[in-house]
């Protein structure tokens, strides 16, 4: 009955490679989709917002063929398995060749941090890409948003990288949130 | 703000700064990752509903009119987490080359021939002990550009969630004996030897159906624990 804990190791990662869209992200296959950019529908309660961008290498060149998902509250702070069953609060897209990316979804609420520290409202984020062997996590936060000073993550990283983590947002509404991962302003990564 | 997921063993994965696979150099990035405290942002995860993932989804050979070339086998498993506990009703999403080593994939430029009965994608979602299965064929090993006469060990690519962010995990699944394992980058950038083997398949007599297909189980680990510990025997 008892596994032999000596057995068990983690499974290792390994590359998601170039040619997963026709599994993960098959809209252009005709294949069914478990998730896409479209993180809301209109049943969810909430502010709507979007946020775009773009993943850039070491030489500032497009990822045309990384894998970006969510994971995110709802606007009250609350994941999917609190109660919220009309918002799954997971989002899957495929970059474009030129590297763009795009989300449509709902601003999500403050929630608990560690040591009853309040967090500030953001978005979890999973990077897959050819050339990328274990997936590269970091966040979304809001730039006008007044927590990000207080909140708990944030205050980890070194004040002149916490930019890279905050997606600002344009005279039209739309949040940017640039992801280059390597160099210059390269965007924080999370070791977790 | 400690972690409350083990980290021990993340010595497993691969460093994204491998030299040896190209695409490395300017993807992975060059500052230290920062150690992010384990929130409900981390320990929570996106649960699927069985909705999506239809019965036929898990079986590769029935999605066309004909049935498609190569050696039929049965990919079979369990997903455990660290401490052995199976990981039920997780989705597990799939995708491979035929069995000629061509991918339906737009970008693949491999002139090996397509298969008309034969896409390459699954899905399936774990029953209560953790199982999965897909019947599918053989991949072939295919070429690519990493150095002269690269070619990629035969492999199916996984996909899984497990129940938190933190599980969340893609990886790629072997078959024993592959003599391209010591020359292929991808492969070895899991230093640790007994971590590289859990990444191969076995071959498995019992699953294996006469005049029909070779069973291969690929057991995988996830990354958590469950949040009510439970006795453990001690028998040492
Ligand atoms: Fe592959």
């Amino acid at each position: 009955m008892t596994e032999r804990k000596d057995d068990l190791g983690l499974t290792p990662s390994q590359t998601i490679g170039p040619f997963f869209a026709y599994a993960l992200t098959p809209r252009a296959y005709g294949g069914v989709e478990l998730a896409n950019e479209q993180v809301a529908t209109e049943a969810v309660a909430g502010e709507r917002i979007s946020i775009r961008g773009h993943v850039y290498d070491g030489d500032g060149v497009p990822v045309g063929d990384a894998m970006i998902e969510i994971w995110q509250a709802d606007a009250d702070g609350r994941f999917h398995a609190q109660g919220n069953a009309g918002f799954t609060g997971f989002g899957r897209a495929e970059t474009t060749a030129e590297g763009g990316y795009h989300f449509d979804t709902i601003r999500p609420g403050a929630l608990p941090g560690p040591n009853g520290a309040q967090q500030a409202p953001h978005l979890t984020v999973s990077l897959f890409a050819r050339g990328v062997l274990t997936r590269l996590a970091t966040r979304i936060y809001f730039s006008d948003e007044t927590g990000n000073e207080t909140d708990p993550v944030l205050a980890l990283v070194p004040a002149e990288r916490r930019g890279t983590l905050i997606a600002k947002r344009g005279t039209d509404g739309v949040f940017r949130f640039d992801i280059r991962l390597q160099g210059e302003g390269e965007t924080v990564f999370f070791d977790m | 703000m400690s972690p409350i997921y083990p980290r021990d063993g993340l010595n497993a994965h691969p460093l994204n700064a491998s030299p040896e696979y190209k695409s490395t150099l300017k993807r992975a990035p060059s500052q230290p990752l920062i150690l992010l405290p384990h929130t409900l942002s981390e320990t929570s995860g996106p649960v699927f509903g069985h909705v999506a993932v239809q019965a036929g989804d898990s079986d590769l050979t029935r999605q066309h009119e004909g049935e498609p070339l190569g050696e039929r086998i049965i990919v079979f498993g369990r997903v455990l987490d660290e401490d052995g506990r199976p990981v039920p009703h997780t989705l597990i999403e799939i995708w491979q080359a035929n069995a000629a080593g061509r991918y339906v994939h737009v970008r693949d430029q491999h002139p090996a021939p397509l298969d008309p009965n034969f896409t390459g994608a699954g899905r399936v979602v774990t029953d209560a002990e953790g199982r999965y299965r897909f019947t599918t064929v053989k991949p072939g090993a295919y070429p690519w550009r990493n150095h002269h006469n690269a070619w990629r060990p035969a492999h199916i690519h996984f996909s899984l969630f497990g129940p938190s962010f933190l599980s969340r995990v893609i990886t790629q699944m072997y078959f024993p004996g592959d003599p391209l394992f010591p020359f292929d980058p991808i492969f070895q950038t899991v230093t640790d030897e007994k971590a590289r083997n859990r990444l191969i398949s076995r071959f498995d007599l019992a699953t294996t159906e006469p005049e029909w297909a070779l069973g291969y189980q690929f057991d995988i680990v996830l990354r958590g624990r469950n949040a009510t510990p439970i006795e453990e025997p001690h028998d040492d």
